[in-house]
């Protein structure tokens, strides 16, 4: 029996970021400095605590489950919290710290002299907090409570600079989309423990296991569960909020919308693979909603301009990868992706950063010849280019194999999948050249651009070096590798097929060499080519027309309908209110004639009866004594006389 | 015809023919001095029936006390003396009427009844036995009316004295209309 | 002429009681009705010694009350002609007629 303190100790790690979010949002949000150092060094407790715990792991690669009683409702209902620590939690343990622990450190350059700091220090203490509890969670119920703080986080931070219209937006986009797709995971929960009485991963893969919950209302389970991670990793059709996500400020991008939270659908696939095994038909649907995504995503990414979309759409494309490869029970090849690409991509979007903190804009036609300006940003940004587009021996060349060998069996899968890279390499490159390479296309930014400071270099150095060295622990001649960590079901040992990597890398440097010749010698002239191709072209640029899509299919009817009711609104209910209100001032007006007329006319009337006998029986009182004396006497004398 | 009943009748003349001046007399003055006649007679029949004493308190307490008065509050309040004014109101004849069926109704019921007179004379010391009984059997009516004296008697003090101070709300400063008229006649 | 008797002495009461009366019911001047009332008070004090000399003359208490009638009269007196002083100081007058205020 292996040591698990370390595992057993892990719910630690989600809670140095909470402490350091609710120090600085109830103490030192005043104090800037105070408020940035207490949440790095909050995350780089994490960090540390995440990578000592990864050693143990390694180790002792068993699952290790830590549960408490939280919910205990009778025989009806009985909800156990914990945590889970295996191979694949290690895994997300340490992408998460390590680029949030990056992006902290760079956002101390990038965000410098921002009004809210502290806040933006305390939005990533929540999201980190909340990322790292998704992780570790043990059940679903858990996991879909992080899952929606890690929502409720990115939409701060794509927000963060709510002054400007589009950002806020573009933050009630993302939370509204993704909204969508958690309506689809609760659903698959509640299927869930309809079909098996649990929410718990063994509990729930157990069931699975064991053939208690199968069928159809697995499947249907498994879609709808699948629609968490639609709407999360931004996988067709709910892809459209990542792209405008890109408003939030760019260290957020590369943490919450490279990194971390877009990967959380892809985890929750991996995570709930037993599920996608069984219910082939939903295995085979995420692997194509993967691969269309993945496809449509790099195309779109083709003929971007700015620099910040390219990389978002290169995001989707590639989680749309990911997806493809669980789907087709590839989990080690999605996994290890998942890192690879976490640390290349937030390098990219840092780099990015780093480009825009220069020269003021995203643009990229307003950039070109920076090399000369920030040498490391360009070394580090050709590094992770290089990466993501599979080139020897960098780490995507390592991942990305895996997923292209999951693809075997599926031919349709391996021709797309290697269109995909292909396509991947060249918007990389063609993003590098435009960027960093050729004449300055405006003087004036260029003049003014100058390299970031170094407490934004050193992530950026930091994560080239985790782009390039991260692939080798999957190295097919590495008898201990990351399969035998990160697993599902079995440890094993992944094999390698050369002829498929010789292809691969071929498609890569293919699509690099192809931007090579249009953006850097400039031998096939790219505006020509679009002029040539005006619809696929304009196609592409306007995304596959899915946002005017959505807007013709659901906003604007959504629209009209509000319009209608509106109307009815306006018309007849107030109508029926204005007639009641009417009907009510002509009854009070009638009765109050009837009021005025016939009851104050009864009471005026006594009231004038009254005084006119009174005025004329007044006269009888004289006021003279003597007239008083004269009636007793002669009183006296007629009613002696009558008597 | 006795000298008794001859000096009733004298008396009873004297007294109703100066009651008559007293009420139908044009000169308020005048009517006082035929109160005081009046009330003379009056006492002169209190000493036929036999009761000196009250004849006495009638000469010092009515002749001497009640008219004086009369006659200075005549006199204070002066232009009352002129007998241009007319003294009677408008119910002369209706109240002559009125008293004269009084007269008739008392007359007649006087004659009607048949009153148990005793002939038994005065006795002796009737004086005495007066002034016993007022100290012994009535003496709580007696203090009680020596207590309404003195109530009398401070309670005109405080009506006629001439408070400048004092308000009467209830009373108009200014002259009535017809006694207006009636001061500038 | 028959014997002096009870009768006379209670009719002269009543006619100089009825004298009385006509002069309260028409005298305007306040001090006038006075007088008439003390009239009208003498008639009622003839009776009382009347009746103590005809009726019980072994008890003299006709001739007490009398004697009491007499104090309240000239206490009445005292007040009244206080009053009328009064009135004459606010009205520079005493006719009964004008004091009204009681009226309507």
């Amino acid at each position: 029996m292996a040591d698990t303190t370390m595992q057993s100790h892990a719910w630690l790690i989600p809670v140095f970021p909470l402490v350091s979010m609710a120090a600085i949002m109830l103490f030192t949000h005043r104090r800037r400095a105070l408020s940035a150092g207490l949440s790095i060094a909050a995350v780089s407790l994490s960090f540390l605590y995440a990578w000592a715990m990864a050693f143990a792991v390694w180790g002792n690669p068993e699952a290790q489950r830590f549960s408490l009683e939280w919910l205990d409702l009778g025989a009806s209902m009985h909800l156990p919290m914990g945590i889970l620590v295996d191979g694949l939690t290690a895994m997300m343990l340490i992408v998460v710290t390590t680029v949030a622990l990056m992006v902290h450190i760079y956002s101390l350059g990038y965000m410098h002299g921002d009004t809210r700091y502290s806040r933006y220090y305390a939005y990533l203490s929540l999201f980190t907090m909340a990322m790292l509890t998704l992780v570790l969670a043990d059940n679903f119920v858990l996991m879909f409570v992080a899952w929606e703080l890690v929502g409720l986080a990115s939409y701060l931070l794509i927000g963060f600079w709510f002054e400007k219209q589009s950002a806020s937006d573009a933050g009630k986009k993302a939370f509204i989309t993704t909204r969508l797709g958690d309506l689809g995971f609760i659903i698959g929960m509640l299927m869930l423990y309809a079909g098996c009485g649990s929410l718990t991963f063994e509990g729930v893969f157990g069931a699975v296991k064991s053939g208690a919950l199968g069928g159809a209302m697995l499947t249907t389970a498994a879609i709808f569960l699948f629609g968490g991670a639609i709407g999360k990793s931004a996988q067709f059709p709910l892809h459209v909020w990542l792209p405008d996500a890109m408003e939030g400020p760019t260290p957020v991008s590369a943490l919450i919308h490279a990194a971390t939270m877009v990967v959380a659908g892809v985890y929750l696939v991996a995570r709930s693979l037993t599920i996608f095994i069984s219910a082939e038909t939903a295995g085979m649907f995420v692997a194509w909603i993967g691969i269309i995504t993945s496809l449509m995503a790099a195309s779109i990414g083709l003929v971007q301009n700015d620099i910040k979309r390219v990389l978002a759409y290169s995001t989707v494309s590639q989680l749309g990868y990911m997806i493809m490869a669980l789907g087709l029970q590839g989990f080690t090849a999605g996994t290890f992706h998942l890192m690879t690409h976490a640390f290349f991509k937030s390098l990219l979007f840092l780099g990015a950063g780093s480009v825009i903190h220069a020269v003021h804009t995203n643009d990229i036609r307003e950039m070109g010849g920076l090399h000369s300006k920030m040498k490391t940003t360009s070394v580090t940004f050709l590094i992770a280019a290089l990466a993501i587009a599979g080139i020897f021996p960098l780490s995507g060349f390592w991942s990305k194999d895996e997923i292209v060998a999951a693809t075997l069996g599926h031919p349709a899968f391996t021709v797309l999948s290697l269109i995909v890279a292909f396509m991947t390499a060249f918007y990389m490159f063609r993003l590098y050249f435009l960027t960093f390479t050729g004449t300055p296309r405006d003087q004036h930014k260029f003049d003014h651009a100058h390299e970031s400071p170094k407490v934004m270099t050193y992530p950026l150095i930091f994560l080239a070096f985790l782009s390039v060295v991260s692939g080798w622990i999957g190295l097919p001649w590495l008898h201990h590798g990351f399969s035998a960590v990160v697993f599902h079901e079995e440890p094993h040992h992944a094999e390698f097929h050369y002829g498929l990597a010789a292809i691969s890398l071929l498609v890569g440097l293919s699509g690099m060499a192809l931007a090579y010749l249009m953006y850097y010698r400039r031998r096939i002239n790219p505006d020509r080519l679009a002029a040539s191709l005006p619809g696929i072209y304009n196609t592409l640029l306007n995304k596959y027309y899915v946002d005017d899509a959505y807007t013709l299919l659901f906003i604007q009817p959504y629209y009209a309908v509000c319009r209608g009711w509106f109307w009815f609104d306006q018309h007849i209910i107030d109508g029926v209110v204005n007639a009641a209100g009417r009907f009510g001032i002509l009854w009070g007006k009638s009765q109050r004639w009837f009021d005025e007329t016939f009851v104050d006319g009864a009471v005026n009337g006594v009231g004038w009866l009254t005084r006119g006998f009174g005025g004329t029986v007044r006269y009888l009182q004289t006021g003279s004594l003597q007239n008083y004396a004269f009636v007793v006497f002669a009183a006296l004398v007629i009613l002696w006389i009558l008597q | 015809m006795s000298a008794l009943s001859l000096a009733f009748y004298a008396l009873a003349f004297l007294t109703i023919a100066a009651s008559i001046f007293v009420v139908t007399s044009k000169n308020i003055f005048h009517s006082a001095i035929y109160l005081i006649l009046a009330l003379f007679g009056v006492a002169g029949l209190y000493v036929l029936l036999q009761a000196p004493f009250l004849a006495a308190a009638q000469v010092l307490i009515y002749v001497g006390a009640v008219s004086m008065l009369m006659i200075f509050a005549i006199m204070l309040t002066a232009r009352i003396a002129d007998t241009s004014i007319r003294q009677t109101n408008e119910q002369t004849v209706t109240g002559l009427v009125v008293s004269l069926g009084l007269l008739a109704i008392i007359v007649y019921s006087l004659w009607q009844t048949p009153f148990p007179i005793s002939d038994a004379p005065m006795p002796e010391g009737a004086g005495r036995t007066l002034g016993r009984l007022l100290l012994t059997k009535f003496v709580l009516p007696f203090e009680i009316v020596s207590v309404l004296l003195l109530g009398a008697l401070i309670g005109a003090v405080v009506i006629a004295k001439k408070d400048p101070q004092r308000r009467e709300p209830t009373m108009p400063k200014t002259p009535l209309p017809g006694a207006t008229q009636e001061a500038s006649r | 002429m028959m014997e002096i008797g009870l009768s006379h002495y209670l009719t002269l009461a009543a006619v100089v009681f009825c004298v009385g009366v006509y002069g309260m019911l028409t005298r305007r001047n306040a001090i006038g009705v006075l007088m008439s009332v003390e009239l009208m008070f003498n008639a009622v004090n003839v009776t009382l010694v009347a009746f103590a000399r005809y009726v019980t003359p072994a008890t003299v208490t006709g001739q007490v009350v009398a004697i009491f009638t007499i104090a309240v009269a000239a206490a009445e007196a005292t007040v009244a002609l206080a009053i009328v002083l009064l009135i004459y100081q606010h009205h520079r007058g005493i006719n009964v007629d004008q004091v009204n205020f009681m009226k309507w």
